[in-house]
């Protein structure tokens, strides 16, 4: 420790340690525009200059660092003068055009130079302008604003994984461009508006709408992935304008992923279902809850009594929140039904009933980055979870080692170590051979149970699978680790999978051998809530998969979309179709709701009060920072009357904290989360290698980004982005094309099921052979089925009508 | 005792009364100062701050940029902005209300104006018949400052030197 006094004060800092930091520490303001504490440092604004004691001229306080007895004065008459001159430098080219700059009010330019610098400018020539730039949807730009902090490029390489942006030129024509023609696409990209000092990079949807002061800001939780970022809704009359991350260290730190940032969008959607509908011989009608919810009810209960309470299914999404999953469980049990599910987009549930507890992620957040071995199986982390990723880049770049079983080989952005790209359905036996590989290592003499060493019997390992072995068990090249903290994770490919059980099961044996840390990194916001409370079928129910297999002949929908949320949209659509009542609670009217029979309007996250569990199992409850939309209400009150009206006990809430009361029993939750987080099975289940596929292809159908949820499918800015707007493509690896004889742009027939449509088809050499990318949860490929299902190709002939054909 | 004497020649010779008469006198005809409003009327300084305008540029455009900084300065919370990225791409107000009644005459949003947007005029007679009639909106305070644009100019001009 040093001991080094700032402005008079004495303050012990750590050695190496930065003049900033100690002052920071002291709370001692120096004013900073290209310093970040998230960032490197660059050192390039000259802002921070202060006077230290026998140095003759000013030091940089972000890239000094202190020495013992150092006496450093930040308000002298040397470090104002040199302040003042440095601001005057900055404001020589900086358009002096606050009022129409979206960043006025919240500029640290403006407020740094009314703090610190000069009262009036001596400047009279010309200013220099820069050409401006488009670099997407998301964020705007006005280049001549910019002061060259380099924040921005810092942040694109450092945190986003690519230098998406960079600075040219030098002197007076220094500029921040993009690639000639590029655009920003980083799914990290919005927080480049919030690290720009000046008004260079604001956001685009946001663009003049409003000022910072007339914001109210209320915190939020973001609803799209299993992170639980902590967010700030800034809401002017009623309605949400933007979204920004409030500073959570364990969590989100201070960055957010431009689906969380820009999804508020589809909030204000004209899609939004104001008003309770009917169906009435085939037309919707309008109508009063009263109404609704009776008829609702009504027809539930007389579906139950005369078919029998079996024949009714109840479909929750794991973004609902855990009182709406609590309730909906509840009414369907109190109907007499076990047919609950919200895994919506899996297709295996034969571990039901054999696991210990719920499944997490298995360790907290911030111990990713503190991971030595990391493997990632089945998952686009990128696309799932963008500021997870961003931690194991983090990781990595401190010398972790990353691993990959997937059966795509894009490029998260972060070196990979070891890979192994494979099809879905070759995934378990990939793992087979890591687990072979690692119960081989002499020094992890612990015995396997006979079912799995019989099965490993004739497995052969290969050269990558003993790789990703020895790196996991630090085995590896460098062999430089004893025992390194090594954590294995399930992505959603994986628990899309026909056999995520399998997956699940190897996984386990393999983090269990050599003392890894196993977790899923869930999907849904609330996937991990939804387990908690027990949204599944129980005993002998059925599950969103066997739901839609073998049709109910009622449904009652929470936050579905059938049709995109589901993992076999053609079945989706076929059984909601062949329903006679399917009571949908949604925030949204759409097309795929078009065979409901009733629609409740319910809100989406920010009108309604509610409870989401993180994947780490962290319980995060938020209240309504605006007021529902016309007639809609919240989904755990409407759920709550429409279980009043079926006639049902235990009914009786006042408000989301008594549902929640009684989801944890009145206990603390984090002492309900402890007992229950568990990832490890009862019994180990069958893993068979050899499993032989009908079909030659089999389809890889990741959920593209922007098109997990509602929220995020009306987000019109997200849907702007590149990601989106390119064409749906059937991706197919070259040598592939080549053996079905298929030309690269060609029009192919893809069949699934019953179900078919036609694509363009794409040499993408990221597709190992006998893949096929398409994605779901889109109108493309809705008649399609599974998403890591067996397919099809056919090639058209050159007369068949180039039109969507459908069975 | 004198004063005594003093008071009572005074109240017996009326001196009070034709005192009084003198004034009302020298004032019967003295000019007079009344004015006969609305025929007539007082001259006023070029800065009276009286019913408000948005200005526009000689070229037709108008001034506003919605910066919001008269809508942040306003005392009494009389102005309501909503702003939007024009077709143009220039940030520009979709409504400009000032609530009359609440209004309190301040100045401080001409004062915070940086383009001379909205400006105070020298009307002070208008009326409203009905409580909305003096909610004025974006297209009234664009016609109030296209009607009298050439004495708001002149007016401005005027005081260019003191501000």
């Amino acid at each position: 420790m040093l001991n080094i006094e700032i402005d008079g004060k004495v303050v012990e800092v750590e050695h190496g340690s930065t003049i900033i930091d100690a002052a920071d520490q002291l709370g001692i303001a120096i004013p900073r525009f290209c310093y970040h504490k998230k960032l490197s440092v660059a050192a390039n604004c000259r802002m921070c200059l202060v006077q230290v004691e026998k140095f003759n001229k000013p030091l940089p306080a972000c890239a000094t660092p202190v020495a013992d007895g150092m006496k450093i004065f930040t308000r002298s008459k040397a470090a104002v003068e040199a302040q003042q001159s440095v601001m005057e430098f900055l404001l020589i080219n900086h358009p002096l055009d606050c009022p129409i700059c979206d960043q006025g009010g919240e500029c640290d330019l403006q407020d740094i130079a009314m703090a610190y610098g000069a009262p009036a400018s001596r400047y009279t020539e010309e200013k220099r302008v820069v050409i401006n730039k488009n670099i997407g949807p998301l964020v705007a730009t006005d280049m001549t604003r910019c002061i060259q902090c380099t924040r921005c490029v810092r942040f694109l390489k450092e945190v986003g994984g690519m230098m998406e942006l960079g600075l040219i030129n030098r002197g007076e024509h220094a500029e921040i461009t993009a690639y000639v023609d590029k655009s920003v696409d980083s799914e990290l990209s919005g927080n480049i508006i919030d690290l720009c000092p000046v008004g260079a990079l604001t956001s685009k949807p946001f663009r003049y709408t409003a000022r910072s002061w007339e914001l109210v800001r209320r915190p939020s939780i973001a609803p799209h992935d299993g992170l639980g970022s902590q967010i700030e809704v800034h809401i002017k009359d009623g309605k949400v304008l933007r979204v920004l991350p409030r500073e959570k260290e364990t969590i989100n730190e201070c960055w957010l992923s431009d689906r969380d940032r820009f999804s508020y969008e589809g909030l204000n959607s004209p899609d939004r279902l104001k008003v309770p509908m009917i169906k009435h011989h085939g037309e919707w009608h309008e109508t009063d809850w009263k109404t609704a919810l009776e008829f609702a009810g009504g027809h539930l209960k007389e579906i139950v009594g005369t078919h029998g309470s079996d024949e009714l299914g109840v479909l929750i999404s794991p973004n609902s929140t855990m009182e709406e999953a609590h309730l909906a469980t509840k009414f369907a049990h109190g109907l007499g039904s076990d047919n609950v599910d919200y895994r919506l987009r899996h297709t295996d549930f034969r571990h039901d009933g054999k696991r210990l507890g719920v499944i997490w992620m298995g360790c907290n957040i911030p111990d990713v980055q503190e991971m030595d071995r990391i493997l990632v199986i089945g998952s686009n982390l990128r696309n799932e979870h963008p500021l997870l990723a961003q931690r194991i880049r983090r990781a990595v770049a401190n010398g972790a080692e990353l691993s990959v079983v997937n059966p795509l080989d894009d490029d998260p952005l972060i070196p990979i170590k070891h890979k192994a790209i494979c099809s879905p359905n070759d995934m378990v036996n990939v793992l087979s051979q890591i687990l072979k590989a690692v119960s081989g290592m002499e020094r992890l003499s612990l015995c396997l149970p006979k079912s799995l060493s019989d099965l490993l019997e004739g497995v052969r390992v290969w050269d990558n699978s003993q790789a990703i072995a020895l790196s996991l068990t630090g085995h590896g090249e460098t062999m430089d680790l004893i025992s390194p903290r090594s954590a294995v994770f399930l992505g959603n490919i994986s628990q899309h999978h026909p056999r995520y059980t399998e997956i699940f099961s190897l996984a386990e044996a393999i983090s269990s051998l050599c003392g890894a840390t196993f977790g899923v990194l869930s999907a849904g916001a609330n996937s991990v809530g939804a387990n908690l409370v027990g949204a599944m079928p129980k005993a002998g129910g059925l599950n969103a998969r066997t739901m839609l297999e073998s049709p109910r002949k009622a449904y009652v929908l929470v936050n579905v979309e059938p049709e995109l949320d589901c993992h076999n949209a053609a079945l989706a659509k076929q059984a909601i179709e062949q329903a006679e009542c399917v009571v949908a609670l949604t925030a949204y009217k759409s097309e795929a709701l078009e065979d409901a029979t009733v629609l409740l309007p319910i809100t989406p996250f920010t009108e309604t009060s509610g409870t989401f569990m993180s994947m780490e199992g962290r319980v995060q409850s938020f209240t309504a920072v605006t007021k529902p939309l016309g007639e809609a209400r919240p989904g755990w009150k409407v759920l709550r009357v429409l279980g009043n009206v079926a006639g049902l006990h235990g009914f009786e809430f006042d408000s989301s904290e008594e549902v929640k009361d009684e989801i944890f029993g009145g206990e603390k939750p984090s002492a309900v989360v402890w007992r229950t987080l568990n990832n490890n099975l009862r019994e180990l289940i069958d893993v068979e290698i050899k499993v032989k596929l009908d079909s030659d292809l089999q389809r890889v159908g990741e959920i593209p980004q922007f098109q997990s949820d509602a929220i995020v499918r009306r987000s019109p800015p997200l849907q702007k982005t590149k990601q989106v707007t390119k064409a749906v493509l059937a991706g197919i690896h070259p040598e592939q094309l080549t053996k079905l004889g298929i030309n690269e742009g060609e029009k192919i027939l893809v069949k699934q099921g019953t179900g078919s449509a036609i694509l363009e088809a794409k040499a993408d050499i990221h597709v190992p052979h006998g893949c096929v990318r398409i994605p779901g949860a889109i109108a493309a490929t809705a008649s399609l089925g599974d998403l890591l299902g067996e397919i099809y190709i056919e090639r058209i002939p050159a007369t068949a009508p180039q039109e969507e054909v459908s069975a | 005792m004198i004063n005594k004497i003093r008071e009572l020649f005074s109240s017996f010779m009326l001196l009070e009364l034709v005192k009084g008469m003198a004034l009302t006198g020298r004032y019967f005809f003295a000019r007079k100062i009344t004015v006969q409003f609305p025929e007539e009327r007082t001259p006023m300084s070029p800065r009276f701050r009286g019913l408000h305008a948005l200005r526009r540029y000689p070229n037709g455009e108008e001034r506003c940029i919605a910066c919001k900084l008269c809508e942040a300065v306003c005392p009494a919370l009389a102005i309501t902005i909503e702003s939007e990225q024009r077709e143009d791409n220039t940030r520009r107000t979709t409504r400009y209300d000032i609530d009359l009644t609440k209004c309190i005459f301040c100045g401080f949003c001409e004062e915070s104006c940086p383009v001379d947007s909205i400006v105070e005029t020298r009307i002070f007679d208008y009326h409203g018949e009905k409580r909305g009639d003096l909610l004025y909106t974006k297209p009234m305070l664009l016609a109030v400052g296209d009607k009298y644009e050439a004495q708001i100019a002149a007016d401005r001009a005027t005081d260019a030197k003191y501000r």
